[in-house]
């Protein structure tokens, strides 16, 4: 059983949504990443998503285009990532880490040096948003055999026919883009998010992750009733640019952001709870 | 070279050999297969070309001359030259072929709104232009430097009723603002139509713009019939994207004499790392859609370009032109800013044409062919805008303020 699975299973035992705070690696500097990510998982993250910083990240919003530029400054690439991961992987051993970016970096790295390197850091899954499973019969057989899954997205627009087939190609869980738009964005719509869900679950087994425009504890809790995993993106890696540049204040703040936003969905989930959306 | 069924390219998922392809978040998918789904209906369709023919002719001025440029071709003692005026379209540049086209596939989709990303502002100009005529809402990426550079545009696009966005983000030039683009394409794709102004992007596009840029070739081919009796020898044209390159290369592809050259921006000199030459100079990569070669460093980031052509300051190029260039087909060459600016003045004061400074590459490649061929031979080069975009910035580099 893969470290995805393996995690997707305990919290399903215990009734709880994962929650999975993204960062950019690198941001605001590359050796506040990897404290961040343990200071993540003490506050309650389940799994990390590690944004690797591209030049032109066409599916982001402001918020992690910038965190991209800070990260830049310093020339932080893929193999600086996947180096990070390394590292977080000598004191967490089951925290399941997950790659989120763009194909160029992976493709100049070269897929099968990608797949062995990702393999021996520790890398447990890789979301590249500009790949979709028709152009990615190469790097998927690579990446099963280094035992790393592919995340695949749907998306609002996603027809019957497409979820099918996404739902083949993808491994460890299903990624929902919750709107139309870039990362950032701020129009959720809860109920319409409920009935899609349900929807797809009639295509897929695997777990079913939400992200973009989840923005604060209210809403986590809310996709955190009907999802098996809560995505947040820029409602913590806005926290980094309010801290410019110091990232142990960074890390506290993003910390406090993931208790209570753990707090709020596992008070969702709980029996009590309200079962309405 | 074998023969290839040059028709049967791309494939069905839009696939140049190893180039091109759909690479793009899933949000898009939908809208891409809507998009290949319409223009692969109405590219065969009689009536919807009947319509294209008569845009073309009433409003864009098509067909545009090709010039003998006599005392050009004398002066350099070789081959005749042979120019498409592309710079008498309607719009002043190649861009409006292209965008006509696209236009009413948006009319037929139903779609309310038009959004565009431009370099030197003339695809932002087209493409104003024709949602201006057909009461479309207009939204114009641009990055900022290139706002700056292009200012008349920017008014211009203003003037016919678009919003001109000037994109802060990245190096501030064409590649920001086609992610800028791509962005609120994402957003608002339910009513929006994104008319890419080159042979680049996601399939369908890179097929689609030279299908609306070929009358260039199929025009080109005729007339130079017509006036010599003969088949040209040479086709030169510059390459940004590479889409006034492909309109005049591929209605040509199977006439195996026919010799074709594409001119990058060499910008400081290739040697220097500051240009816009990624055929000459880069490696294969992803980006904006399709694979094709890029401008890149060593963790696959995209670089800074530099061009003294705001239209060719771009660190991709369309998958087709990768491809051409890995079989053979088509040589890829570069000229400097330098050698672009000396281009641009010797079509001025010999022919009376002051060329745009993305057109000024391929003259400039053209005074050093031209004498090494034969005054029996030709050259056909597209003169893909005017220039009148470029004053500003050619009196700024003479150090003249105007
Ligand atoms: C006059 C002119 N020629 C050429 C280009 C380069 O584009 P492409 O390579 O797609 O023809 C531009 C782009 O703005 C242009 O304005």
């Amino acid at each position: 059983m893969s470290r995805i699975e393996q995690r997707f299973a305990e919290l399903r035992e215990q009734n709880r949504a994962a929650l999975i705070p993204y960062v950019t690696a690198g941001d605001p500097e590359p050796g506040a990443t990897v404290p961040l990510m343990h200071a993540l998982v003490e506050a309650g993250a389940d799994l990390i998503e590690l944004g690797v910083p591209f030049s032109d990240p066409m599916a982001d919003g402001p918020v992690i285009q910038k965190a991209c530029e800070r990260a830049l400054r310093f020339g932080t690439g893929l193999r600086d990532v996947l180096a990070m991961v390394a590292e977080f992987r000598k004191q967490d051993t089951t925290t399941p880490v997950v790659l989120m970016g763009y194909l160029n970096p992976v493709e100049r790295m070269g897929y099968e040096t990608f797949a062995e390197t990702a393999k021996a850091a520790g890398l447990d899954g890789l979301l590249t948003v500009d790949l979709p499973p028709e152009e990615s019969e190469d790097v998927v057989g690579l990446l099963e055999q280094s035992g790393i899954d592919p995340i695949f997205l749907i998306a609002p627009t996603t027809s019957e026919t497409r979820i099918d087939h996404v739902a083949r190609a993808a491994r460890g869980f299903v990624y929902y883009v919750s709107l139309k738009g870039v990362t950032g964005s701020q129009s959720l719509d809860v109920s319409a998010l409920a009935e899609r869900l349900e929807g797809l679950r009639c295509h897929t087994g695997l777990p079913l992750g939400v992200g973009f425009g989840i923005r604060d504890a209210e809403t986590a809790a809310q996709v955190a009733r009907v999802a098996d995993a809560v995505v947040v993106g820029s409602a913590i890696v806005r926290l980094a640019e309010e801290h410019d540049g110091d990232g142990e204040a960074f890390a506290r703040a993003a910390a406090a952001v993931v208790r209570e936003m753990r707090t709020a969905m596992d008070a969702a989930r709980s029996p009590g709870a309200a079962a309405t959306v | 070279m074998n023969k290839i069924d040059w028709a049967a390219f791309p494939d069905a998922r839009g696939h140049f050999g190893p180039y091109g392809g759909r690479f793009v978040s899933e949000t898009l998918m939908g809208a891409l297969d809507e998009l290949q789904q319409v223009y692969e209906q109405y590219i065969g369709d009689p009536d919807f070309l009947a319509e294209l023919d008569h845009d073309l002719k009433q409003f864009v001025g098509r067909p545009n001359p090709l010039y003998h440029a006599e005392r050009l071709s004398q002066e350099l003692g070789g081959a005749q030259i042979y120019l498409k005026r592309e710079d008498l379209n309607h719009t002043g540049a190649h861009k409006v072929n292209n965008t006509i086209g696209q236009a009413l596939l948006a009319k037929k989709l139903g779609k309310t709104r038009i959004i565009a990303e431009t370099g030197a502002g003339q695809h932002g100009v087209a493409t104003a232009t024709v949602a201006a005529r057909l009461g479309l809402e207009c939204v114009i990426y641009m990055g900022e430097e290139d706002t700056r550079r292009q200012s008349q545009n920017v008014y211009r696009m203003r003037l016919l009723g678009a919003e001109v966005v000037g994109v802060k983000s990245g190096t501030r030039t064409l590649k920001d603002a086609l992610n800028e683009a791509m962005r609120d394409w994402v957003t608002n794709v339910d009513d929006t139509f994104y008319i890419i102004g080159t042979v680049a992007g996601p399939h369908p596009y890179p097929a689609m713009v030279r299908d609306f840029q070929s009358v260039i070739g199929r025009e080109a081919r005729e007339q130079h019939l017509a006036m010599t009796g003969k088949l040209p020898d040479t086709l030169v044209a510059c390459v940004g994207g590479g889409s006034n390159a492909i309109g005049l290369f591929h209605p040509f592809l199977g006439d195996e004499s026919v010799e074709m050259i594409g001119v990058e921006a060499g910008g400081d000199g290739v040697e220097t790392g500051r240009h816009s030459a990624p055929l000459c100079a880069g490696q294969p990569g992803v980006l904006h859609g399709n694979r094709t070669y890029l401008m890149e460093d060593e963790n696959g980031q995209i670089i800074g370009t530099h061009s003294v052509s705001a239209g060719l300051d771009y660190p991709g190029v369309g998958p087709e032109h990768a491809w051409l260039k890995d079989i053979g087909r088509v040589n890829y060459v570069s000229v400097t800013d330098d050698q672009a600016l000396a281009g641009f003045h010797r079509m001025t004061r010999t022919e009376g044409i002051i060329p745009a400074l993305e057109t000024s590459h391929a003259i400039a490649h053209v005074l050093d062919l031209a004498p090494q061929m034969r005054p029996d031979q030709s050259i056909i080069i597209n003169l893909s805008g005017r220039g009148d975009k470029d004053l500003n910035t050619v009196a700024e580099r003479e150090g003249i303020t105007l």
